[in-house]
């Protein structure tokens, strides 16, 4: 946002007129052109401002004002201090972090195994794919694991069932964590297929020839070559995961029916009003918080990412 | 996800055949990864495939056994689908024209004369992304003046920020393909306008970008489920989760037609993507 500042605060002011002959190089003078330069670009910036920043910022303002409108610190403590929501950042912090571990090794092995295929079509098919689930899976797939999955009538319960491998005869809930995380998988998986593969095509050929050569066998190679090149493209990608499942909304609503506690349902419950009277600043706080998770995963990200191109480009 | 069953049958081969093409100590090394390779992709396939299987299955299965198409000829009649169509197709055109005609002239002229904004307009374009849209949403409920906030197009208005960031990529990669300078200065000085300069010079090479622009964008409003549930519209995806349950075998084929009407569409795109940039290469 601070390239930005170079247009958006060019606003004309009294002393142009004044001052006419400075023109070229004088600072006033390239206020004005620079202005004129980027009066094209004023439509996009206005609407992104208004759509996009001005929601922003009342999030930002309402999560710390109290209901008679005056500053407080009350919104963020209620959430933070304990009780339903801060029991929901909880479920939520872990959902996020086991579907971006688990997800983010089997799609690197997935990225893997695909990278070495040769078939230009194969690939083709799977990368749209892998994009389709990774950003348009939704509600759809909780559909889907309700056909599979469901205790009674699920087409795989049923499988699963005269072997004794009932996953609902041990403990598993489809509409409990555990059911959510194996449902995530479904799109986290594909995700970090998508963000690895390009990791994998930047390995060079050339390191491998050359720890061959050096009588270095497969498992060296990986050891001391090929992971330690990974590894920051592999984490920057699990924080991308760790966004992608932390702010979910659309499968864990659908899957469950509402019914696990997460930020993103909490958030939607107050918003459709099944709320106790005097909440909805909590709305805000959470939005708040959500926000600034993400901002800080994201911060993370690019670090690894700024890492990762030491090597990798 | 069939499609991923299918490229799983594609790569076997190579599984089996490639080791031994090679000599003997090379052989046993490779053969053995090739399996470890071969199971990931049996594994993860599994896991793709099946639930869309048993979707399938829930929704065109007879109870008598053996499939029926019958069921698709139940959709449109189904309570409330036609006009939840109705209002995911008005929203997906209202979408598109607005993102177009914001995106389309801004990052032609950004391209062209204020290549220092690219990087602010990165920035702007990928904030939609980090933002999660259920915490978005609560903004924009709020902000928004009420006689906006009762209309079912403020989704529209909001879609084209959440489209901003797939359209501003497709663009920006089109344009980068180009020798923009060349064509619009060749373009203004046989005399055409602006409008004209972008209509028929610059849209018509854009053409593979413009359409996987519109594509995503068409997916994101007819996916988009967060805002416009919040919101209580019955668009396509809200109509597929609350529709009346008498027959849910319905809403899951409709949930599974979605789906792969995404992905059949997006496999096109990438396809034309790259014969087009065949194309290019070659001549």
């Amino acid at each position: 946002m601070t390239v930005l500042s170079d247009y958006d605060i060019a606003t004309p002011d009294g002393d142009v007129a004044s001052r006419p002959g400075r023109g070229r190089t004088g600072g006033v003078g390239a206020l004005v052109r620079s202005l004129r330069t980027s009066a094209p670009v004023l439509p996009f910036l206005t609407y992104v401002i208004l759509v996009l920043g001005v929601p922003t910022a009342v999030i930002v303002l309402y999560a710390f004002r109290s209901n008679t409108g005056h500053f407080t610190w009350s919104n963020i403590h209620t959430i933070l201090a304990g009780g339903q929501y801060r029991a929901g950042f909880e479920t939520s912090l872990k959902l996020a972090v086991v579907t971006a571990v688990v997800p983010g090794v089997l799609g690197t092995l997935v990225a893997y195994a695909l990278s070495t295929s040769e078939h230009a079509l194969f690939k083709r098919i799977t990368s749209a794919t892998a994009g389709v689930l990774a950003q348009f899976g939704g509600v759809n797939l909780a559909f889907m694991f309700i056909a599979g999955f469901a205790a009674t009538n699920g087409i795989v319960t049923e499988w699963l069932r005269p072997l004794g491998l009932d996953p609902w005869n041990h403990g598993w809930s489809l509409y409990k964590f555990w059911g959510v995380a194996f449902v995530y998988v479904y799109f986290q998986l594909p995700l970090m297929v998508l963000i690895i593969t390009p990791a994998f095509a930047g390995l060079r050929p050339a390191w491998r020839e050359a720890a061959e050569n050096l009588g270095a066998s497969r498992w060296r190679y990986w050891r001391h070559v090929g992971m330690p090149v990974l590894t920051p493209a592999i984490l920057g990608s699990m924080f991308l995961l760790f966004g992608s499942g932390f702010s979910a909304y659309a499968t864990a609503e659908a899957l469950t029916a509402g019914t696990i506690a997460v930020t993103p349902i909490q958030i939607g419950a107050i918003l459709q009003g099944n709320v106790i009277a005097g909440e909805q600043n909590i709305a805000y706080a959470l939005a708040f918080a959500m926000i600034v998770i993400l901002l800080v995963t994201v911060i993370f990200y690019v670090l690894l990412r700024r890492r990762t191109t030491r090597w990798l480009r | 996800m069939a499609s991923l069953e299918f490229g799983t049958l594609l790569a076997d081969p190579s599984t089996t055949d490639q080791p031994f093409a090679d000599d003997a100590p090379v052989t046993r090394r490779r053969r053995r990864v090739h399996w470890g390779r071969g199971a990931i992709l049996v594994v993860a396939a599994l896991y793709f495939v099946v639930p869309f299987y048993a979707a399938m299955a829930f929704s065109l299965q007879r109870p008598t056994g053996g499939f029926s198409l019958q069921p698709l000829s139940q959709i449109a009649s189904a309570p409330g689908f036609l006009s939840a169509l109705w209002l995911s197709t008005q929203l997906a055109v209202i979408t598109m024209i607005v993102v177009m005609l914001l995106m389309v002239p801004t990052v032609i002229y950004v391209h062209l004369r204020m290549p220092r904004f690219r990087r602010a307009m990165e920035v702007i374009t990928i904030l939609p992304i980090i933002i999660p849209p259920i915490a978005y949403s609560v903004g924009v409920l709020e902000s928004a003046p009420s006689w906006l906030r009762s209309s079912q197009y403020l989704l529209a208005i909001v879609y084209v920020i959440l489209a901003m960031p797939y359209v501003y990529r497709s663009l920006d990669s089109g344009l980068g393909a180009l020798d923009l300078k060349t064509l619009v200065e060749a373009s203004r000085s046989l005399g055409s306008g602006w409008i004209s300069t972008i209509w028929r010079v610059l849209v018509p090479n854009l053409r593979s970008a413009l359409m996987s622009a519109s594509v995503l964008t068409i997916a994101l409003v007819f996916g988009e489920f967060t805002i416009a549930n919040v919101d209580n519209w019955t668009t396509i995806p809200v109509w597929i989760y609350l529709a009346p349950t008498d027959n849910p075998r319905v809403n899951t084929l409709v949930a599974m037609i979605a789906l792969l009407a995404t992905c059949v569409v997006l496999t096109l795109i990438v396809s034309l993507d790259r014969s087009q940039s065949r194309d290019s290469r070659r001549s």
